[in-house]
């Protein structure tokens, strides 16, 4: 069931897989696939860990003082002054 | 000598007032995450508060330009990378000229595996890297992979919203998304073995 050619195409899929961008069709291929192949599903568990991990440890949060300078921001175009 | 009603031109003012408030809040909400990635697209800290900065001082004088109801954080993310093209970033050759790539992990835990070696060794090393070797992996990335993994990777944005906030095709985004994020884990297993 899991040959290589299917591997193939579900590698060539894992990446929209991951991103949930496939079709519907597609989508299911894909997991029809990963649920029968140990190898393809390593693969899919690789990723979507990778995935996180860097979107996780990349993730950095506003410096303090930052949003007040946004806020001072509102309105910088002409007001009438009151 | 016919005026506008008082009441009615008082009544659009306060309406306008309401609606740029609104706005001016919703895009504040935002912050934290236009930072986020905003910080992976340029080198340093305060290059991103300065990016940040002038990102919303544009986008609040152009406040009437953004349509109700649509993607906020991409048209944000619109004005950003703008901004960041117009600092005079230099321009990368097109990424096509690049040398020809490393055959991909796949094929090569494929033929590993067949010959009885650990495949999948990558797990292992990638989770032992520190955020140091991933913030650095990512900014060695070419400028047009590293926008779109950055804007889909860190942004968690489709790759519809990442093709107009960049203004490229789709399939543009597709492309350089795989290529991008096949680079990365390149990088990192460089960093990872040396």
């Amino acid at each position: 069931m899991s040959g290589i050619g299917d591997c193939e195409k579900c590698e060539e899929l894992l990446q929209g897989f991951l991103d949930r961008e496939l079709t519907a069709a597609e989508h299911e291929l894909a997991e029809l696939h990963l649920n029968g192949c140990d190898y393809c599903r390593r693969r899919y568990t690789f990723e979507a860990s990778l995935r996180r991990y860097v979107r996780l440890t990349a993730a950095e949060r506003m410096p303090p003082g930052l949003m007040a300078k946004l806020v001072q921001l509102r309105g910088t175009d002409a007001q009438p002054s009151s | 000598m016919s005026e506008p009603e008082p009441d009615s031109e008082a009544r659009r003012i306060a309406g306008a007032a309401r609606d740029r408030i609104r706005f001016e809040e919703e895009a504040l909400g935002l912050a934290d995450q236009v930072y986020r990635v905003a910080r992976r697209l340029v080198g340093s800290r305060e290059e991103a508060e300065d990016l940040v900065q002038d990102t919303y001082a544009r986008a609040f004088r152009s406040w009437r330009s953004y349509t109700p109801g649509t993607n906020m954080r991409a048209w944000l993310l619109r004005i950003l990378t703008n901004l960041n093209i117009d600092r005079g970033r230099r321009i990368q050759r097109s990424p096509d000229l690049q040398p020809l790539e490393e055959t991909d992990y796949y094929l090569a835990n494929r033929v590993a595996e067949s010959r009885g070696e650990q495949a999948l060794e990558q797990e292992r090393v990638v989770e032992g890297l520190s955020q140091d070797s991933i913030v650095n992996a990512l900014s060695s990335l070419p400028h047009n992979f590293r926008d779109v993994v950055v804007l889909v990777d860190i942004g968690e944005f489709s790759y519809a919203d990442a093709a107009q906030i960049l203004d490229v095709p789709i399939g543009t985004v597709m492309s350089r998304l795989h290529r991008g994020r096949r680079q990365l884990k390149q990088r990192l297993a460089e960093e990872a073995t040396a």
